[in-house]
């Protein structure tokens, strides 16, 4: 491994999206050395697809809002599985970060009185659900996303954060106590591998919707950090846990935001009935996502699904006016357009349940520190291991991510993990350097991978994993249905390690990131299956059809997964907030 | 069959860059250029391009179409043949203008340096107030056409002053960005911004072609921004 | 800040004045040419060279003119400036871009200076 150039950071962070660049930002303002190693330039990220806003009580719609009520509605988005510690945290401590994204740059959309302009998503609720629906989801029009990421780049550029754009990381460096020391990177334009050594490693490499064969996910989403993570023998915490948004644009995969029926739009069946009157009599098209998933594929699977072969509902927003949509929802139109060749401003949009988001992810406490479990049951924090944003499982989420809070969380969970490994640089941190067999470890797979000789195409590999993920953990789920899928995986598993990379070429080899990635999308989809069978009950996203109560005397818990002997493990859900008493499980309706 | 002709160039390999033609059965259907690329991509792993959120935000797959800058992944084969050249055969080449690294995939360094020089982050060194800094929505309404850029440089390689002088001048899409700050209410350097703008290079080797908007996935004006900026420093100087 | 470019051989030094001298000469050029070129078209089929040579013997015309031969000096300057730089570069030619940039542009500052003593002669002598 002598030929293994080793590059030396405080802090290194694995991920150039919105969570990835906020811990960034906050540890160069520090004056620590900090990297960012990001497989895309980081504008590219996926969070540049988030559209509708970011949900926080900044009291701007409504003076009278309290971020108390934004934790009672994403406790119970949750379906009572989102630690309440950190639910507190996260709604409490969100104006604050918030407000400094506006002091950066961030171009909000205002309201009259030029504060920033909130408007109504799914889920939300005044005074702990008792006081109509709230307007609580900071927006710039329907870039919201867009906007936030570069503005975090800027802010980047502005505190000298060095970034090493175009670099794949591979694997987790561990020294010989377990310890996390850097990962192992390849520059992605030359081919070259390096040792990127830190005191801190961050994991912000966000999601993996492209397990499923139809998700709102970009191409870049394949879970890399859960994937690192599970082969470094790292658990993961409620990874069967995936929402399915309501609004993808059917056969595209697009995502269309829920801000659209937060303005005003609504969901049709092919009898031009507003059907979610019917599921969820208050809150309507504002129900959870996941609430509202389940109708629509229902009202498909019971043949009220529009177009030729019934595969679709309608969003309608022609009654929203051309004025409303081009000001507010501008994206949209320009989406509708191109996809669906719809045009919204006359014609309703065709949307299909698509996968969107994994709640699930790296355990951590409220300061980004990974999270595993030791023998009895009592948490262990992983030296030198953080993650935050979608990759990371604080939890805030639990079993159903309200629309709005995946920004966030990666901005306040980005903010922590990098206030916290500043406090704990400026304490000292002293681990053992990595020797040359743990170097040789972590490059293990990708010298496997270069050596290649036989074996199956990665492209014709990865469709077959989506198709199975698709077909056996959608939104309905059954138990012989998922034993089928898993024993399917199994039998990928071989396949996939030995997929054929014929082009071993250095420059710019993309040829070999996506058989790195396909890896790391069985990793994810093999917990995620594994976990999702053993889930023997319905909360949030997870429903099953075998299994469709609620049973919290049995499953009021993460469930942790772990991928040495490949067990589903259970870990308690905090019921501790610290400024107030807990949120009780309630029967959950909209 | 649709016919595709595609710029190839593997350094390790090739000692120059050489079009490939290929034909893809499309099932007839209009697909986005990227979605083609991808079925290529499985038949023949090595074609290379960059590709991220595949519905036109995040700005990786520009490329050059059948003669016109644009994004693959909203593109639409029908649309592309229109551009003029290539006639029915589907021609995708790299941006013009700057280094290729590997068939359609660019360096954009220069790109990136241009943005970073007009120092694209918001400077106010006023204590922040507790909340947001308020701004009316009219002062926000002129940030609408220039925050939405995606960075993707369909119109910097698009622009001959930007092909002769890379290094220099900072081009459409970092104008338009310089402009975006110089137009926020909330910033406070304009003073610095502009004086940083008025040298023979920076902002006056636009001579409003208009390439960039012809050309901008996103719709948006570059040359109008430009003009605006000159006008500020004509306003500045008199 | 370390980034502006300078340039010592561009006309005013800076972007703006450049882009005003080239927009005022302009300016002056096309109204010298419309006055000329009007005369021409009123009396051009009658005229001999005595008319001819009144007419820019006149102060007002020889102002004028001259306030056209310094417009095109200082349009001509900042035009081939910058062909000059745009071309003529190391980016685009190596070594020889700086060379071959400093010996056009030397080449063009001596037959614009020439031009201007001539004219300022054939005007005011």
């Amino acid at each position: 491994m002598a030929n293994v150039r080793t590059i030396t950071f405080d802090g290194v962070i694995v991920g150039g999206g919105g969570a990835g660049m906020r811990a960034a930002l906050q540890l160069a303002q520090s004056g620590y050395k900090t990297a960012v190693i990001s497989k895309v330039f980081p504008t590219r990220s996926h969070t540049v697809s988030a559209q509708g806003g970011i949900t926080c009580a900044i009291a701007s719609a409504d003076p009278q809002d309290q971020w108390q009520w934004h934790m009672y509605d994403t406790v119970k988005g949750s379906d009572y599985i989102g630690d309440q510690d950190a639910i507190e945290y996260m709604t409490s401590v969100g104006p604050e970060a918030v407000f400094e994204l506006d002091h950066m740059g961030l171009p909000f959309s205002r309201t009259e009185e030029g504060r920033i302009y909130q408007r109504p998503f799914g889920g939300q609720s005044k005074n702990f659900g008792e006081g109509g629906q709230a307007a609580r989801t900071c927006a710039a029009a329907d870039r919201t996303g867009h906007a936030l990421l570069h503005t975090l780049y800027q802010g980047n550029l502005k505190n000298n954060t060095v970034f090493f754009n175009e670099w794949f990381a591979t694997d987790i460096v561990k020294n010989q106590d377990g310890a996390v020391v850097g990962v192992m990177a390849i520059c992605i334009e030359t081919g070259e591998v390096v040792y990127v050594k830190a005191k801190a490693t961050v994991f912000a490499t966000g999601g993996a919707g492209r397990i499923y064969a139809s998700t709102t996910n970009a191409h870049i989403n394949t879970g890399d950090g859960v994937g690192m993570a599970l082969r470094a023998g790292f658990p993961v915490q409620d990874i069967e846990m995936w929402q399915f948004h309501p609004t993808g644009i059917a056969g595209a995969g697009v995502l269309v935001t829920e801000g659209c029926r937060g303005e005003g739009g609504y969901l049709i069946n092919k009898d031009g009935e507003r059907f979610m009157e019917r599921y969820a009599p208050n809150a309507k098209d504002l129900a959870g996502r996941d609430v509202v998933a389940r109708s629509m594929t229902l009202e498909i699977l019971e043949g009220r699904g529009c177009g030729p072969n019934g595969d679709h509902v309608f969003l309608k927003l022609d009654h929203l006016g051309e004025e409303v949509l081009e000001s507010r929802l501008p994206g949209i139109c320009e989406l509708s357009r191109t996809f669906a060749h719809a045009d919204p401003v006359k014609e309703p949009v065709p949307v299909v349940p698509t996968c969107h988001y994994m709640m699930g992810g790296i355990p951590t406490n409220i300061h980004g520190q990974a999270l595993t479990v030791d023998a009895s049951g009592n948490d262990q924090v992983i030296p030198g291991l953080y993650a935050c944003g979608e990759v990371a499982c604080v939890s805030v989420h639990g079993a159903n991510r309200l629309g709005g809070n995946s920004l966030l969380d990666l901005v306040v969970f980005g903010r922590a993990s990098g206030l916290f490994i500043e406090k704990a640089l400026r304490e000292g941190i002293d681990m053992r350097d990595a020797s040359e067999s743990d170097l040789e470890q972590a490059n293990e797979r990708l010298n496997r991978v270069n050596n290649s000789k036989g074996g199956e195409k990665v492209a014709d590999l990865r469709t077959e994993l989506q198709n199975v993920m698709q077909n056996h953990f959608g939104v309905f789920r059954r138990g012989d249905f998922m034993q089928e899928g898993v024993k399917k995986l199994a039998d990928l598993r071989g396949r996939i390690e030995n997929a054929h990379l014929e082009d071993k070429s250095n420059a710019y080899n993309t040829a070999r990131i996506e058989a790195l990635e396909l890896q790391n999308l069985f990793e994810v989809a093999e917990a995620t299956a594994i976990a999702a069978e053993e889930r023997k009950e319905s909360r949030g996203a997870h429903a099953r059809e075998d299994f469709q109560d609620r049973d919290d005397e049995n499953w009021l818990c993460h469930s942790m997964y772990f991928p040495g002997e490949k067990r589903v493990g259970k870990r308690a859900v905090n019921f501790a907030p610290k400024t107030r008493e807990a949120f009780a499980p309630k029967v959950r309706t909209y | 069959m649709l016919k595709v002709s595609l710029y190839r160039y593997n350094p390790e390999v090739d000692q120059e860059p050489y079009m490939q033609d290929v034909e893809l059965d499309t099932g007839g259907k209009d697909l986005m250029v990227l979605d083609v690329l991808e079925l290529l991509k499985a038949k023949d792993p090595s074609l290379t391009y960059r590709r991220s959120c595949r519905e036109g935000v995040c700005g990786s797959d520009g490329m050059n179409i059948n003669g016109k800058n644009g994004l693959a992944c909203i593109t639409p084969i029908s649309e592309a043949l229109k551009n003029g050249k290539g006639g029915n055969t589907l021609v995708l080449r790299p941006l013009p203008g700057l280094p290729v690294i590997r068939d359609l995939i660019i360096d954009m360094s220069l790109f990136y340096k241009q943005y970073e020089k007009i120092k694209p982050y918001l400077i106010n060194n006023t204590p922040a107030p507790a909340i947001e800094r308020l701004q009316s929505p009219e002062e926000r309404a002129k940030l609408d056409g220039l925050y939405e850029c995606i960075l993707c440089a369909c119109c910097s390689t698009a622009c001959p002053s930007f092909w002769w002088n890379p290094d220099r001048f900072i081009g459409p899409s970092g104008l338009l960005q310089a402009y975006r700050f110089l137009a926020d209410s909330r910033d406070t350097a304009t003073e610095q911004r502009l004086s940083e703008l008025d040298d023979p290079f920076s902002v006056f080797r636009c001579h409003g072609i208009q390439n960039c908007v012809n050309v901008c996935p996103k719709g948006l004006n570059p040359t109008r921004a430009i003009g605006h900026i000159r006008n500020m420093l004509l306003n500045r100087a008199s | 800040m370390g980034m502006v470019v300078k340039s010592v051989t561009s006309f005013g030094r800076s972007g703006l004045s450049d882009w005003l001298v080239q927009r005022v000469s302009g300016v002056v050029l096309l109204a010298y040419f419309l006055v000329v070129g009007g005369y021409l078209v009123c009396e051009g089929s009658t005229m001999d060279y005595a008319q001819w040579s009144a007419f820019f013997a006149s102060t007002f015309m020889r102002v004028f003119s001259t306030a056209a031969v310094l417009s095109v000096i200082a349009h001509a300057w900042i035009g081939l400036w910058a062909v000059s730089t745009d071309y003529l570069t190391e980016r685009m030619m190596g070594g020889k871009g700086l060379v071959l940039r400093l010996a056009f542009q030397a080449a063009s500052a001596v037959v614009l200076f020439t031009y201007l003593v001539w004219g300022i002669q054939i005007l005011w002598s």
